[in-house]
Parts: structure tokens; C-alpha cells; sequence
């Protein structure tokens, strides 16, 4: 039975992936001499044939609810996380704005003591900014969380934040009077300075 | 189809639950298949195929999409299916065989519900054995010859899906056709 080993081999091939014209021949040609060879060949493809009449088998008719119903929940968190992944330039932005506007709005209302920029011959009564009859103000007066009153002069400019302007028929400004009192304006007011400030820089 | 389950994943990975359903019921009966000839009882089987495509969905993020996904979630059953062959342990099931009396309950299952003509009887009984005779292939020929012939793959999907190269593929199924051949050659 030396012949069968290559024979073997060639059936194998037939079987796998074909043989070409010459194998083809070759293996033809033994058949036809070997008798145990034909029935070898004859017994693979009747046990191959047999394997693939095996009926297709189905998968149980609730299978597909079943896995659905058994698929892991998805977390909510994963949700929000996986969404964030997704939108990486809206989660910056979110983040910017919540951290913006919480900053202005924590000094906003942690800011509630009466201040004064820093100037001489003024008057604190009370909640109140005083400039004195007869005395000037030189240089721009920020008054933060109180009432100012102007009896003197003011030669600059006067922002009023969070306050009222007590008018007196003798004060007098120079410069523009700002009055502030949302927090809205408070934010344009800031935005303006600091705009202001860098173009009083430049030049 | 392809075109179509590869949406259906772009849209699972994108978190779509349900479009995994379509998936499950594209591939329920090969994937089923493949544990079913494996395993040999359907207890296993739906146990197997159903950790299949749980693990499938969870670890869809690794699939890569260049790929053919079938060749990924056969990859998925096989292992499964090996793995739970090596760990098995003599656990026994209400519908499993009692040995000696292979395909008693099939039978009893169904001749409960109508008389089977005497043909049909034989069939059923002779691809009862032919299933029999795969399941006591050592587990590496009888991954390959469920492969090859009852899900019609090539060899090199069997390579790709298994893992190993084209020439031990060549390998195996030549040993396990012989191993079939000794065993079904008398029927």
C-alpha cells in the first residue's frame, strides 16, 4: 500500500482546495489501478457528504429576546461619558461657560461690602460716598455696593456699581457717569475696561 | 448583507442597543450551529451561543471594522465552545443523553408529539449518529470539521477564525475526515 500515502495526499488536496490539470490526472489514473484507493476516495466523500446532510440545526425560537434580555444595562454615566467623547469641542465650551459664569457670578455676590477706589478728600457716611462741597476729585472714582454723592467735583470719570447716584445740584463730573446695577451690565462694564485698558495701553 | 450588519455595528458601537437585535437574529442560527455540533446537547449550546453574542456586544469596541464581523463572532463561539469542552466536567442536563441510549431524548421529544413515517425515523436517526460520530472528535479536528462542512467556510476564514495558520487548518480537517471516514465507512 505504498502507493496510497501520495494518492492519500492528493484526495485530500481534491477535497480542500482542487487539484490542477496534472494532479488531477495523476489521481485518475491510480483510481482506476487501485482498487482500495477508489474505495478510500469513495468513503471520504460519502463521510464528507454525510457530515454536511447533518440538517442545519436552529436556534431556539425565544433566542434573540433572550440574549437582549440579558445584554449588560448600559450605565447612565457611560452614556453622558461616551457623548462627551463624541463632542469633545461642545464639552470644552460647556466646561468654559460653566466655569465663566460661575466665577462672575460667585464675586458678584460675594461682593457685597461697599468699596471705594482709593482717592483723597472723600467722605464714607454710612452707605454713602461723599465728595465734599468745594473739593475735587482728581482722577476716575468706582464706588462698588453704596450711594454716591457728588458735591464737589469729580474730574473723571464716575462708575457706579450696585448703588445709586444721590444728585446734588452743586456736583459736577467730567467724564462720563456709569451706572451698573444688574450683573449683566456689570459683566459688559468689565468687558468694556478691559477692552478700554488694553487700547489705552497699546497707544 | 454585509453592507447591512456593518451599519447595524457602526450603529451598536455608537451605542444603539437595538440595533444588536438585528445582528443576533442574522447570526443566531450559525453561531447556534457552531456550539450545537461542538457541544452536542442544545442545554450548552443556547448557554454558549447566548454568552456569544453577550460578549460580542460588550466588546464590540475592539471589533475592528476592516474585518469580516461573522469571522469575529465565530472566533467568539469556537473559543467558547472549546473553553467550555476543556472545563467539562460530567455536569449532567434534564434534555442531555443518557449514555448508551444516544438520541433517546430527541426521539422521545419528538415521537411525543406525531408518528414519524418510517423514513424520516432513519434519517433522523442516521444524522442522530453522524452527530454523535463528530462530537468524539478530539475538540481541535472537530472545531475544523464543523467549520468546513456544516458552516461551509473556507480555510482561510477556518484560519483566520481559529487562529492558526492555513497549513495546520489543511491538517486537521485532512485527519478529520479520515477519523470520519473509518467511523462512518460500515453505515
Amino acid at each position: 500500500m505504498k502507493c496510497a500515502n501520495e494518492a492519500i495526499q492528493l484526495m485530500h488536496k481534491h477535497l480542500d482546495d482542487g487539484l490542477n490539470e496534472e494532479e488531477r490526472k495523476q489521481l485518475k489514473q491510480h483510481l482506476h489501478q487501485c482498487d482500495d484507493c477508489q474505495n478510500h476516495f469513495h468513503e471520504l466523500k460519502r463521510a464528507v457528504a454525510m457530515v454536511q446532510s447533518t440538517s442545519a440545526v436552529q436556534a431556539p425560537p425565544d433566542f434573540t429576546a433572550k440574549v437582549m434580555g440579558s445584554l449588560p444595562k448600559e450605565k447612565k454615566r457611560s452614556g453622558y461619558k461616551r457623548w462627551f467623547k463624541a463632542h469633545p469641542v461642545v464639552t470644552a465650551a460647556a466646561i468654559f461657560f460653566i466655569m465663566m459664569f460661575s466665577g462672575i457670578f460667585s464675586t458678584w455676590s460675594q461682593d457685597q461690602q461697599l468699596s471705594v477706589s482709593k482717592q483723597r478728600d472723600i467722605i464714607i457716611q454710612d452707605n454713602t460716598v461723599i465728595v465734599p462741597e468745594g473739593k475735587t476729585v482728581e482722577g476716575d472714582l468706582v464706588v462698588k455696593n453704596g450711594n454716591l454723592k457728588v458735591e464737589g467735583k469729580v474730574n473723571g470719570d464716575v462708575v457706579l456699581i450696585n448703588g445709586d447716584h444721590l444728585k446734588a445740584s452743586a456736583g459736577e463730573v467730567t467724564g462720563d457717569l456709569n451706572q451698573v446695577d444688574q450683573v449683566f451690565g456689570w459683566m459688559w462694564y468689565n468687558i468694556k475696561k478691559t477692552a478700554t485698558d488694553i487700547f489705552s495701553f497699546t497707544q | 448583507m454585509e453592507i447591512f450588519i456593518k451599519q447595524k455595528i457602526k450603529k451598536v458601537k455608537k451605542g444603539d442597543h437595538s440595533a444588536f437585535e438585528d445582528v443576533v437574529t442574522f447570526y443566531q442560527n450559525k453561531v447556534y450551529q457552531i456550539c450545537y455540533r461542538m457541544l452536542g446537547n442544545a442545554h450548552e449550546a443556547e448557554d454558549i451561543a447566548q454568552e456569544a453574542f453577550i460578549r460580542a456586544y460588550t466588546n464590540i469596541h475592539s471589533y475592528d471594522e476592516n474585518r469580516k464581523f461573522s469571522t469575529w463572532l465565530y472566533r467568539i463561539a469556537t473559543n467558547l465552545s472549546i473553553d467550555r469542552i476543556r472545563k467539562k466536567k460530567p455536569d449532567y442536563f434534564l434534555d442531555a443523553e443518557v449514555r448508551g441510549t444516544e438520541g433517546l431524548t430527541m426521539y422521545s421529544q419528538i415521537s411525543a408529539d406525531e408518528d414519524l413515517p418510517e423514513e424520516e425515523v432513519e434519517s433522523l436517526e442516521l444524522q442522530e449518529y453522524i452527530h454523535q460520530e463528530i462530537l468524539k472528535l478530539p475538540a481541535k479536528y472537530r472545531s475544523v470539521i464543523v467549520l468546513r462542512y456544516i458552516d461551509e467556510l473556507s480555510l482561510q476564514e477556518i484560519s483566520d477564525i481559529l487562529d492558526i495558520p492555513v497549513g495546520t487548518v489543511k491538517t486537521r480537517v485532512h485527519r478529520g475526515r479520515e477519523a470520519l471516514r473509518k467511523k462512518l465507512r460500515h453505515v
